[in-house]
């Protein structure tokens, strides 16, 4: 291919082996086509972002149906690379991804994969639209599983369940774990669309995490009134809880007490 | 085309030595004899004692009835089922004139209770059997449905279409091992596409949840792990085809599959006195979106147990910490009925 000068690096992302070497044989087959090189293999999401810090791709193909977190969320935190590889998804069957797909000509592969249509679309992998992270958001039936973060070049994974609490400042919105912050660049109210089930609103810019609530206290504020504040499990820190969320302390504070 | 018709609606008689079967004629039978009451009575004490006096004489009658049509039950299976009805009206009006008449030689009264009593035992005999007759035709469809259910909700497209994929990665470095996983593969669709209203041996059932599950294991590798606990399995006992392997289907999707760390799928059969019991149990993290797909499969197999056994079969599914587990609980019967 005269396009390539180089040969394409691919990487296989499926959580079974017998997928896994499937694809590397039929990699192999296009290779005498095409230069080709298969850049590395991960068997789950986390593995192919840790891959993806020491080995550069332009290919991922990558399964839909994996454990932990799926591919539509994982090609999500690929985005978050300075330079994200394009991807093709695979997918066994999957009435709901394959009909999301149609509608947004994002490439897939139809599992078991012919030969053929791997070509192709291997062949067409720099005409491929580049993935729009409103599209997969769109695609993606379910919440993330982790939020992803870049920082010095790495895409950091923060899983949700840690998360205590998310508060917007100016840009960013702050991530608290109990172990540290993290600087997130996603709109708040989109987040508090996406994680519904799990956090609450305590004041115009914080969302709580339900399950981290350890529960409510009531304090002096500034001219004399009290107002609530939220207690978090493992972090002595205080979070306001505004008078138009009041409610939250009835509704949460019997669970959590 | 006779042969074909009575196929289609195997047997109108129900089977009396089901606990479930003498339950309904029990319920009907303690109903009519309150209802005749009733008719008798003019207030609710009048009603007690009339109840009673009714009682006396219907309950050793439904007792005997009971257990002789329980004994003759394999017998009426096998005849005609106009010459079946035909016995089972004779035997219960000769019941009901012995014990009423006994009962009279020892409290003596006059002879029109004879009588009486024979019209009651009469009509109630022709009540539930045109009961239990109507109950098989409307239950014979469904066993028609249960079975298209079956072959519909039976093998996700997913675990289809993955395992000839695992199955194609094979061919060309373990030539064997694929010929071996296709075979098992074959054996597994002609059970799924074979007219199971049959009960089946618990033996062929555990023999198909093996192929099964040793595609999985080409599959996951590892992350599959099983504990098979089958050594005290009664081989012959007759339950439904397809009662296990759809379970364990769930098992895997919802407990290995979301998984990256190895879990254990156990299945535990044993039985106790005259019930077999079959025990299945997966890892299990409760996570947001719950699945529709699992709770399909188990209302199947409930009708399906119900449509066999009636009362006698149970399915409990109940979730721990970690851990999901089915319990099945069905008669040790070795015969079909």
């Amino acid at each position: 291919m005269t396009r390539h000068p180089q040969s394409l690096r691919v990487v296989i992302t499926d959580d079974e082996a017998p997928a896994r070497s499937r694809m590397r044989d039929l990699l192999e087959d296009c290779a005498g086509a095409f230069p080709l090189e298969i850049a590395g293999e991960a068997a789950n999401g986390r593995q192919l972002l840790d891959l993806l810090q020491d080995v550069d791709a332009d290919v991922v193909l990558l399964d839909i149906r994996m454990p932990e977190m799926d591919g539509l969320e994982v090609a999500q935190h690929l985005l978050k690379l300075e330079e994200p590889p394009s991807v093709i998804f695979t997918t066994a069957y999957n009435d709901y991804a394959l009909k999301a797909f149609e509608l947004h000509a994002v490439d897939y592969l139809v599992k078991p994969i012919r030969l053929r249509r791997l070509h192709d679309a291997l062949t067409r992998v720099r005409a491929i639209t580049p993935l729009r992270l409103d599209v997969l958001q769109q695609i993606s039936p379910d919440a993330r599983t982790h939020l992803s973060v870049q920082e010095r070049g790495k895409v950091l994974l923060i899983p949700v369940k840690d998360i205590l609490y998310l508060r917007a400042e100016l840009k960013y919105v702050t991530i608290r774990t109990v172990e540290r912050e993290f600087l997130l660049e996603e709109p708040l109210s989109r987040l508090e669309q996406e994680f519904a089930s799990l956090f609450v609103r305590a004041h115009r810019s914080c969302l709580v995490a339900k399950a981290h609530v350890a529960g409510f206290e009531k304090e002096a504020a500034d001219g004399g009134e009290t107002r609530w504040v939220v207690l978090l499990k493992g972090l002595d820190e205080r979070l306001p809880v505004s008078r138009r969320q009041q409610h939250i302390v009835k509704e949460l504070g019997r669970n959590a007490l | 085309m006779a042969s074909i018709n009575q196929k289609r609606y195997p047997n109108l008689l129900p089977d009396f030595r089901n606990l479930g079967v003498m339950l309904r004629v029990i319920v009907v039978v303690t109903g009519m004899t309150m209802a005749a009451a009733a008719v008798q009575s003019s207030n609710w004490a009048t009603l007690v004692d009339h109840w009673f006096a009714i009682s006396a004489l219907a309950q050793p009658v439904l007792i005997v009835s009971l257990i002789v049509l329980a004994l003759a039950a394999a017998w009426l299976q096998r005849v005609e089922y106009p010459l079946a009805l035909a016995v089972i009206v004779l035997l219960e009006l000769l019941i009901a004139s012995a014990i009423v008449s006994f009962t009279h030689s020892l409290f003596d009264s006059d002879a029109a209770d004879v009588l009486r009593a024979m019209v009651f035992t009469g009509l109630a005999t022709a009540v539930l059997l045109g009961y239990f007759n109507l109950r098989s035709r409307a239950l014979s469809p469904a066993i028609t449905e249960a079975r298209l259910q079956a072959l519909q909700a039976r093998i996700r497209p997913h675990f289809l279409f993955n395992s000839i994929n695992a199955v194609l990665s094979l061919v060309r470095s373990e030539p064997r091992r694929a010929e071996t996983a296709l075979e098992d593969m074959a054996d597994l669709f002609r059970v799924l596409m074979a007219d199971n209203r049959d009960l089946a041996p618990l033996g062929d059932e555990i023999e198909l949840c093996r192929q099964y599950l040793g595609l999985e294991q080409l599959r996951l590798g590892e992350r599959l792990q099983l504990e098979w606990h089958v050594d005290k399995m009664p081989r012959d006992a007759l339950v439904p085809p397809l009662v296990l392997q759809p379970l364990l289907e769930n098992a895997v999707y919802h407990g290995i599959e979301p998984s990256i760390e190895p879990g254990v799928v156990s299945i535990n059969i044993y039985s106790v006195r005259n019930e077999v019991h079959m025990v299945l149990r997966n890892p299990y993290r409760k996570h947001g979106s719950h699945h529709s797909g699992n709770k399909m499969a188990l209302a199947n197999i409930r009708e399906r147990l119900h449509l066999h056994f009636d009362a006698e079969a149970s399915l409990k599914a109940s979730v721990g910490d970690a851990h999901y587990e089915v319990h099945i609980t069905l008669p040790y019967v070795t015969e079909r009925p």
